[in-house]
C-alpha cells in the first residue's frame, strides 16, 4: 500500500482502508486494490464497503483471476446496508447506486477457514500464509 | 419495504411499461447459490410450457457453468399468455476450489476443468445481471441458510438496478426446509414456496411469474 512500506515475513497482514481513501478511487482500482492486497495473503477491511455494482464487478474479476495453483477466491463479509434512512431525501426516494456505510471483511478463500457474522460482530478465522 | 421503497418501484415498474415494452419478451434470468435448483426449476418451466428442456441438472455444483436461454416461452394464465425468455445462469459465488470436486469422484484433471469453467459461467452470470436481464428469479434451497453474504450481496445488486424480483423458496419436499427464514431474511420481496423437482405449487409459480413479468 502506498505510503507505509510493506511487512516481510510470517504471518497475516491487515489492512484496514478508510472510506476517504476509497472514495479517491475509481470503481476498478479500489477492485484491483483489493484483490491485489488478497492476493498477497491479506486481510483487507474497509469503512464503508462497496456499492453494488462494484460488488457485482468484485466478483467477475474475482472470477477471472481464479486458477488451480494459487488463488480460489475470496471470502467477504460485511454488516447489513444501513438503512435508507440514514441517507438524505432525495437518496430514500431514489435510491440508485450510492456509496453505503459498511463495514466489510474481504480476504483469500483459502486462508479464511470460517467466517460468521450477526447484526454486531464479523469473527473471523484466519491461518497463515 | 418503506413507503418510498414502494413508491419508487411503482414508479419505475410504470415508466418501464410505457418507455421499455418493445414488444419483445423480457429475458427473466434465474438466479441463486450453486445447488439451488435453478435449472430443475428451469426445465420444469421449459417442459412445461414448450415441451423441451434447458440444461441437464446434477447434484455435484457448477452442473451448469453457462447461461443458457430459453427464448419464448408462453405462460398462460386466466386467459392471457405471457411470452418470457427463461436464461438459465450458473450458481453465484466468491470462490471456486477445484478440490471440492474431487469430492464428487472426478478426476484432477476433470476437476480443473470444471472449476475453470464455472469460474467463466459465473463472471458470465454477473454480466448478464448487469447488462441483459429484465427481471430476476432467485431461487434458494429451502434446507439451507438463506443469511449467506452471496445472497445478501445479490439482491443488493438487484435492488440498486430496480429490476423486478421473485424469490422461490425451492425444496420444499425435504424435510428440513423452512420457508420461513427466507421470508424472514428477505421480507422487501415477495417469497413463493415450490418444489421443483416435484412439481409442487407450480400454478402459484405461474400465476406470480405472469403478474410480475407479464
Amino acid at each position: 500500500m502506498a505510503g507505509i512500506e510493506p511487512e516481510t515475513g510470517e504471518g497475516v497482514e491487515i489492512e484496514l482502508i478508510s472510506g476517504q481513501r476509497m472514495r479517491e478511487k475509481t470503481s476498478m482500482e479500489k477492485i484491483r486494490m483489493i484483490l491485489d492486497d488478497v492476493r498477497k495473503g491479506n486481510i483487507v477491511i474497509l469503512e464503508e464497503g462497496l456499492t453494488p455494482d462494484e460488488e457485482s464487478k468484485l466478483i467477475e474479476v474475482t472470477m477471472t483471476e481464479i486458477n488451480p495453483d494459487d488463488f480460489s477466491g475470496i471470502e467477504i463479509e460485511s454488516f447489513p446496508q444501513q438503512a435508507a434512512s440514514e441517507g438524505g431525501f432525495l437518496s430514500r426516494l431514489f435510491g440508485g447506486d450510492q456509496p453505503s456505510a459498511k463495514l466489510t471483511v474481504i480476504g483469500p478463500a483459502n486462508q479464511i477457514h470460517s467466517l460468521q457474522k450477526n447484526d454486531t460482530l464479523i469473527r473471523a478465522l484466519i491461518s497463515g500464509k | 419495504m418503506g413507503l418510498l421503497g414502494s413508491l419508487r418501484n411503482s414508479i419505475s415498474r410504470v415508466a418501464n411499461s410505457l418507455f421499455e415494452d418493445n414488444g419483445e419478451p423480457k429475458r427473466i434470468g434465474i438466479y441463486g447459490p450453486p445447488n439451488a435448483g435453478k435449472t430443475t426449476l428451469a426445465n420444469r418451466i421449459a417442459r412445461d410450457w414448450t415441451g423441451d428442456a434447458i440444461g441437464p441438472e446434477s447434484r455435484v455444483p457448477h452442473e451448469t457453468r453457462r447461461a443458457r436461454r430459453k427464448e419464448d416461452v408462453e405462460i398462460e394464465r386466466n386467459g392471457q399468455t405471457v411470452t418470457i425468455d427463461i436464461v438459465d445462469t450458473p450458481g453465484v459465488t466468491t470462490k471456486v476450489d477445484y478440490t471440492e470436486f474431487l469430492d464428487h469422484d472426478l478426476e484432477k484433471e476433470e476437476a480443473v476443468r470444471r472449476s475453470r469453467e464455472a469460474t467463466e459461467g459465473v463472471a458470465e452470470a454477473m454480466h448478464w445481471l448487469r447488462e441483459d436481464v429484465d427481471g430476476v428469479i432467485y431461487v434458494l434451497d429451502s434446507a439451507d441458510d438463506p443469511f449467506t453474504q452471496v445472497n445478501t450481496m445479490l439482491i443488493g445488486i438487484i435492488e440498486s438496478r430496480d429490476l423486478p424480483v421473485l424469490i422461490f423458496a425451492n425444496k420444499i419436499d425435504l424435510d428440513e426446509a423452512q420457508v420461513s427464514r427466507i421470508e424472514n431474511a428477505f421480507p422487501q420481496h415477495e417469497t413463493v414456496p415450490l418444489s421443483a423437482l416435484e412439481g409442487d405449487n407450480m400454478d402459484e409459480v405461474y400465476d406470480k411469474i405472469a403478474a410480475y413479468f407479464g
